[in-house]
């Protein structure tokens, strides 16, 4: 116990620090003190049996924030929107068991759009694994198939090593979650703290320059084309690329369409912006998508709700792919030019090798299309369409805000309806599609850059599944907006079921369960407001950016049956979308 | 254009893998999770502990065409405990397999074994009143040609190792 407090002292010392004079401490201290070597300022954790070695550790650290956040699920997506705004890994602590499993949603929602994240469980001590015993679950083999690697540390000699090897793995190439097990006793064993920095393993060096000859090639393509068209991922992001991407879209004037991860990667208000493509596209990125002649892929895979109907996605194109993931390239879509590397390193290559392609003709084509179907916004006073809202978020905010969804009818709208200009602005469960994640992700990111507005835009169904977590925003003072798009109903399976179960709305209906979300906000001693017309919305939505010391919930009582448009049906092409209600 | 993972299996051909892995039973479980959970398919693998050199190679024969053993080898190279991953089928390899065939040998039938084991250079390996146990080497065409031959007889057992493989080092010249 006497070790507990050696660790908060020499902080400065870096580098090697000689093993006799490096400090013996029990395994939760040296995690404690590597996790600060490593610059973590933010653990997202909740205690139990197995872990009290590491709390009892915490309990006089003042170097890092430990957040008690109030379900371990909640704990791994606040992590990971700490991760998606900041770009450093996201860290969680949980216990054992329960503990652990509840942390699997939030690491397979991680695991699906490449956030780094770094777990921590206990485990039961080393000799009872296997036993059934109190609380034990193994948790590696249940997280294997959602981490990028997972330990089961069982010698507190290998723990440091273990720990920056868990966070080198998490950040670098394609980033992912990494889940790192700590039975109790070795985190009671004594041991030594090294601080060496070193990680080295020979088994893993991501790709990052990319190939001479096919980025040659693929600037020769670009160079030639005559309907050139960039579609972005969420690659441009986690590989910080927004700028390099920008000066290739505008050095040689070629749009831009990005996916739902790739938002914010090109800004919007820029010309080149098409917006999103895919199920839910605007019209003309999904028009220019499947009448390019050259498609440039970049940290982008191909996924089907981008896609739609593979025979008809894009069929005229030569497509280049850029990837630091060699096994996204050729997986669902046969490329022309694959280019395994870092989207940093390549675009600045590609930009500097290739020379202006005419777009005149390409661009009056584009432009037609934006005139014919833009996005539309339904304008009604007496009531909230959800477009609406978006767009009023959108300009209150000024589109400085971190956006953060849930998922569902009202995420589309807000990836359609928001201005994106800045990158790690737009923070959404894609991959997984994970209804529960927008609030506690809010929360997330709000820790992860305090200065800036973070604003929650959830349904009434999805803010249910993780409300609860509105006991950690009032703890912890947390400023955080959550705006709900409440249409009474599971807005999304709803639209399918009018459209394609002729109106069987089967379970999707929550009016009668829906508590009063004023009522819970303020039984937390969270601000609660409540609007039913556009004008009652702005005026709450003015107050609640004034206040700074609470989370505010805003009740908006949107048209519960306006579907979701442009809209391309499972199984039909990009082009076969479908633009409004039938009359 | 477009052909994807799961797609009309065409030319569907064997390969060979050399898989050299840190060793850890954690690595093995990812890489026969690759198989199950991304729908490749194992015809047979075999591992040799690796304890004392910290590394193991593993040998696996699966089929596909050529954009699924593609799949295949990049995602075993993902796994971040391996260290390579070869597909020695283009390669010139040697592979072996071994098996333990318990055939029901009455003694009218017993010479007749015994000539097709010795053809085979297999090798008798126990016998009792009734049957004889025979262990046979080589690649999997032989291997696979002397169980054709022995069936008629009745086999009461059969163990079969799967296939190692190596690649060759020296190629020569004529
Ligand atoms: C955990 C989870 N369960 C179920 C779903 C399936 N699902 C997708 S959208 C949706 C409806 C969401 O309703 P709501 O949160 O009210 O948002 P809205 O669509 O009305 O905007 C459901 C149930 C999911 N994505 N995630």
């Amino acid at each position: 116990m006497e070790s507990a407090k050696a660790h908060t002292s020499n902080k400065n010392k870096e580098k090697s620090v000689q093993e006799k004079e490096s400090p013996v401490l029990n395994g939760a201290g040296i995690l404690i003190k590597t996790l600060e070597n490593l610059d973590v300022d933010t653990i997202f954790g909740y205690p139990g049996g197995a872990v009290l070695p590491l709390y009892d550790e915490l309990f006089d650290n003042n170097d890092i924030n430990h957040v008690l956040i109030r379900h371990e699920q909640a704990g791994s997506h606040a992590a990971d929107g700490y991760a998606r705004a900041t770009g450093k890994p996201g860290v969680v602590m949980a216990t054992s068991g329960p503990g652990g499993t509840n942390t699997v949603t939030g690491i397979a929602t991680a695991a699906m759009d490449s956030i780094p994240l770094v777990v921590f469980t206990g485990q039961v001590p080393k000799e009872m694994i296997g036993n059934d015993a109190f609380q034990e679950a193994d948790i590696v083999g249940i997280t294997r198939p959602i981490t990028k690697n997972n330990y089961l540390v069982k010698d507190v000699d290998e723990l440091e090593q273990t720990v920056r090897e868990a966070f080198h793995v998490a950040t670098s190439g394609r980033p992912g979650p990494v889940l790192v097990d700590l039975p109790k006793d070795m985190l009671q064993a004594k041991g030594r703290f090294s601080g060496l920095h070193k990680v080295s393993i020979p088994s893993y060096n991501p790709t990052k320059k990319g190939h001479f000859t096919q980025i040659q090639k693929a600037a020769e393509l670009l160079s030639e084309a005559e309907k050139p068209l960039i579609y972005a991922g969420g690659g441009v992001i986690l590989g910080e690329a927004w700028e390099e991407l920008t000066a290739l879209a505008e050095n040689h004037n070629i749009p831009v369409t990005t996916t739902l991860m790739g938002l914010g990667g090109f800004p919007e208000s820029k010309p080149q912006s098409l917006g999103m493509l895919g199920m839910h596209g605007t019209y003309y990125a999904n028009m220019a998508t499947t009448e390019c002649d050259v498609l440039v892929a970049v940290g982008a895979r191909f996924d089907d709700r981008v896609t739609g109907d593979l025979e008809g996605f894009s069929p005229h194109s030569k497509k280049i792919h850029i990837d630091i993931d060699p096994t996204n390239i050729g997986k669902n879509v046969e490329v022309d030019v694959p280019i395994v590397g870092d989207v940093k390193h390549v675009l600045p290559e590609i930009d500097k090798h290739t020379e202006q392609p005419d777009t005149n003709d390409w661009w009056d084509t584009i432009n037609k299309w934006k005139e014919e179907h833009p996005l539309e916004v339904p304008e009604e006073d007496h009531k909230i369409k959800p477009q609406q809202m978006m767009e009023s978020i959108s300009d209150i905010t000024n589109g400085k805000a971190i956006v953060v969804t849930d998922v569902g009818q009202h995420q589309m709208w807000a990836a359609q309806h928001y201005t994106y200009d800045y990158p790690r602005s737009f923070l959404s469960s894609g991959g997984l599609g994970t209804m529960g994640y927008g609030f506690p992700a809010a929360l997330g990111a709000h820790f992860g850059c305090p200065d800036r507005p973070v604003v929650c835009i959830t349904g009434d169904g999805g803010f249910q599944m993780t409300a609860y977590e509105l006991a950690t925003a009032v703890e912890y003072e947390v400023p955080l907006k959550i705006a709900i798009m409440n249409n009474e109903c599971l807005g999304m399976v709803r639209q399918w079921q009018e459209l394609f179960y002729d109106e069987r709305y089967s379970h999707s209906i929550l009016k009668k369960g829906n508590p009063d979300f004023v009522k819970l906000a303020e039984s937390y001693g969270a601000a609660g407001f409540r609007a039913s017309s556009k004008n009652e919305m702005e005026q709450v939505l003015a107050e609640a950016m004034t206040i700074d010391d609470r989370p505010v919930v805003m009740d908006f009582r949107v048209d519960e049956y306006e579907n979701c448009y442009p809209m391309v049906p499972s199984g039909a092409a990009l082009n076969e979308m479908v633009l409004g209600d039938k009359e | 254009m477009s052909s994807t993972q799961n797609g009309t299996a065409t030319n569907q051909t064997k390969h060979t893998l050399s898989v050299v892995v840190k060793y850890n039973l954690n690595a093995l479980s990812r890489i026969i999770g690759i198989f199950s959970s991304k729908g490749f398919e194992i015809d047979s693998i075999s591992f040799g502990s690796g304890k004392e050199t910290g590394l193991a190679r593993i040998t696996i024969t699966t089929h596909g065409d050529e954009q699924i053993i593609e799949q295949i080898t990049k995602q075993l190279h993902k796994i971040i405990d391996v260290v390579t991953v070869s597909d020695l089928t283009h390669q010139s390899f040697v592979e072996r397999e071994m098996a333990l065939v318990k055939v029901k040998a009455q003694r009218s039938a017993r010479s007749e074994i015994m000539q097709i084991t010795d053809i085979f250079r297999a090798k008798i390996i126990d016998i009792s009143p009734d049957n004889l146990a025979i262990e046979i080497t080589g690649n999997r065409d032989k291997v696979n040609a002397f169980i054709g031959m022995v069936r008629p007889f009745g086999i009461i057992e059969l163990a079969r190792t799967g296939t190692v493989a190596l690649k060759r080092e020296f190629e020569g010249s004529v």
